[in-house]
């Protein structure tokens, strides 16, 4: 008896050992599969600058310096220049960080500190929501619903009472159809505020509960804490967070193409209609008649490219890996 | 020492202050969904009617609804998401399982990071470039769902490696102890017990995806017509953006039912991937 089962074992043993466990022979297979998939994440970020550098390259070398100073837009004629494109996209994207960043902040505030427990995920979740909201569907309500109020009740007010000749003149001339540079950068600021609210709750969440009691038992009221603690903790990980916001503006796409209003020129003022580089791809990339224009197209893509990963690499360096957006 | 009965004021005031402004401006972000939920919901419900999901989209002044592009969008969709689950799982697994801290593998995550936030609009040009220009010459469904992959696949890999790194140590100690190979540690223990964030993620990618629409217009286009990937392929948020900029009120009503549908799919996704976080942070 005893015989026999150390005869099987051995037998299954010898088995085991000609053959190796089940499966195996793919060990290293699987891990090189794994490594491709994530070596195509690098080949994406690389792909998409070396096809936008040599796609616009014959504009950058039809233009030169003139592709980047000029403002000239002129498909028919086949001149381009996108200065005003890069003016204006910078533009709204800060204007809207101007109006994004205090809202966030104030929101990741009040989820953290302020909140009542039984609020603080059906708030969460809404702010979610609202960086779940397609791009394309905040064009819509911003060209249909926002602009002719924001027309009605801001813009012509804002005009009617401009001293002539004033800067506020200047600044608020126009026609007040409720699209144009504001109106887009306000749209974009709610599309933003609340990628900044959740990058910036989370890094509040890392303070360390001692460092936050601590102050609250020196006696400090919730805007200290806040203010002159916790905010401080985690400053470096805000100023990316900011970043990361001001990233995100500056490609906003759609809503942007509904609401800009669409004109290749230097804006004149805040309710002046102008052009993004993503709204001008938007709008005309499919429709480009003459190879120029299609390269043009591109190298004004490679541009946005070029700034976006500039900031959102500062972004990431700033924020580091602890807080997921 | 007497502390200043002014300087208490003070700092009572300025703390009501920071408290008033933090109420108002979550109050202010509520709003502004709430008024975006509001009109979604009003036009969109306006612009529903039976045809909508039986009849193709028409040309203006005639009858017609977004059967086309309800069947378009789910297809593009389903393979775009088919492609990045399984480049997403797979590199969310190297990051987590092989890469360990080499310098590849955190150059790789500093990407994929940056490609979270990268302009859906430049991956669009991207794959314009690469397939519709130089591979296909004309435009097609199957561009479409590579440009929408290409902005899942960085949700899921980050997702994957999020959940992989939760599993403790000794459940792949123990699997490997079993003498199981490695790979296989990985499938049939570490997958099923991560199934529940990863699919988190899928659904955070779908959601992301689903209402995209810059990438589809130079990639899938558009099409009056139910059609296959191989030809341009009709889509909700391309329609939306024709119809909506149209002149045309019946037009601009499919526009809104347009919204409606999609924006459901993608609120309801994330409510959904909300409620499976939960369920894991309790168990």
């Amino acid at each position: 008896m005893a015989d026999l089962a150390i005869t099987q074992t051995a037998a299954a043993a010898r088995r085991t050992a000609r053959t190796g466990p089940k499966g195996a022979g793919f060990e290293k297979g699987f891990e090189y599969l794994c490594f491709a998939a994530a070596t195509m994440l690098l080949a994406t970020l690389g792909g998409i600058l070396v096809s936008l550098l040599i796609g616009g390259w014959p504009a950058f070398a039809k233009f030169g310096v003139d592709f980047f100073v000029t403002a000239t837009w002129d498909p028919v004629e086949g001149v381009f220049g996108v200065s005003s494109l890069m003016l204006d996209t910078v533009l709204v994207a800060l204007l809207a960080l101007l109006m994004a960043v205090p809202i966030s902040f104030g929101v990741a505030f009040f989820l953290v500190e302020l909140c009542p427990t039984f609020l603080r995920r059906p708030i969460g979740t809404a702010v979610e929501l609202l960086a779940g909201i397609p791009s394309i569907v905040y064009g819509m309500w911003g060209l249909f619903v926002f602009g002719p109020i924001f027309a009605k009740y801001v813009e012509e007010p804002l005009m009617n009472a401009a001293p002539p000749g004033s800067i506020w003149d200047k600044l608020t001339s126009g026609v007040p159809n409720g699209t144009g540079i504001l109106s887009a950068s306000i749209i974009v600021a709610m599309m933003v505020l609340p990628f900044i609210a959740a990058t910036l709750r989370e890094l509040l969440l890392t303070v360390p509960a001692q460092v936050r009691e601590s102050a609250y038992g020196l006696g400090a009221t919730t805007g200290e804490v806040v203010m002159k603690v916790t905010l401080p903790y985690v400053s470096r990980g805000a100023i990316g967070a900011v970043m990361l916001g001001l990233g995100r503006a500056l490609g906003e796409t759609m809503a942007v193409t509904f609401i800009i209003g669409n004109s290749h020129n230097f804006p004149k003022s805040l309710f002046d209609e102008g052009a993004t580089i993503a709204s001008t791809i938007a709008n005309e990339f499919a429709e480009a008649t003459t190879p120029m224009h299609t390269a043009a197209l591109l190298a004004a893509g490679f541009i946005l490219f070029v700034i976006t990963f500039v900031v959102l690499t500062m972004a990431r360096l700033m924020i580091g890996r602890s807080a997921k957006a | 020492m007497a502390v200043s009965a002014a300087r208490i004021a003070t700092r009572r005031f300025s703390n009501s202050a920071f408290v008033a402004f933090c109420y108002f401006v979550t109050a202010i972000a509520l709003v502004f969904l709430a008024a975006v939920l509001w009109t979604l919901i009003l036009k969109g419900v306006a612009g529903m009617s039976p045809d909508i999901f039986t009849m193709d989209t028409p040309p203006a002044g005639s009858r017609g609804g977004l059967r086309n592009a309800v069947v378009g969008s789910a297809m593009l969709c389903a393979l775009a998401m088919a492609i990045a689950l399984v480049v997403g799982i797979l590199a969310g697994t190297w990051l987590a399982e092989y890469a360990g801290d080499s310098r590849y593998g955190s150059a790789v995550r500093f990407i994929n990071d940056i490609l979270l936030s990268a302009p859906s609009i430049l991956i669009g040009l991207f794959i314009w470039y690469l397939l519709v220009a130089n591979v296909f010459h004309h435009f097609t469904g199957y561009a479409g769902s590579v440009a929408l992959a290409l902005i899942a696949v960085p949700v899921i890999a980050r997702t994957t490696e999020d959940v992989l790194r939760l599993q403790p140590t000794s459940l792949r100690e123990s699997g490997v102890a079993l003498g199981t190979p490695f790979w296989t540690v990985i499938r049939t223990i570490l997958w099923r017990a991560s199934t529940g964030g990863i699919l988190t993620g899928a659904l955070l990618a779908f959601s992301r995806i689903s209402g995209e629409t810059a990438p589809l217009l130079f990639t899938a286009l558009n099409n009056q017509y139910l059609s296959s990937m191989n030809e341009q392929v009709a889509n909700l948020p391309v329609v939306m953006f024709n119809d909506a900029l149209s002149a045309y009120d019946d037009l601009q009503r499919l526009a809104w039912a347009a919204a409606l549908i999609v924006s459901t799919a993608v609120l309801g996704v994330i409510i959904v991937a909300r409620i499976l976080t939960r369920e894991q942070r309790s168990s």
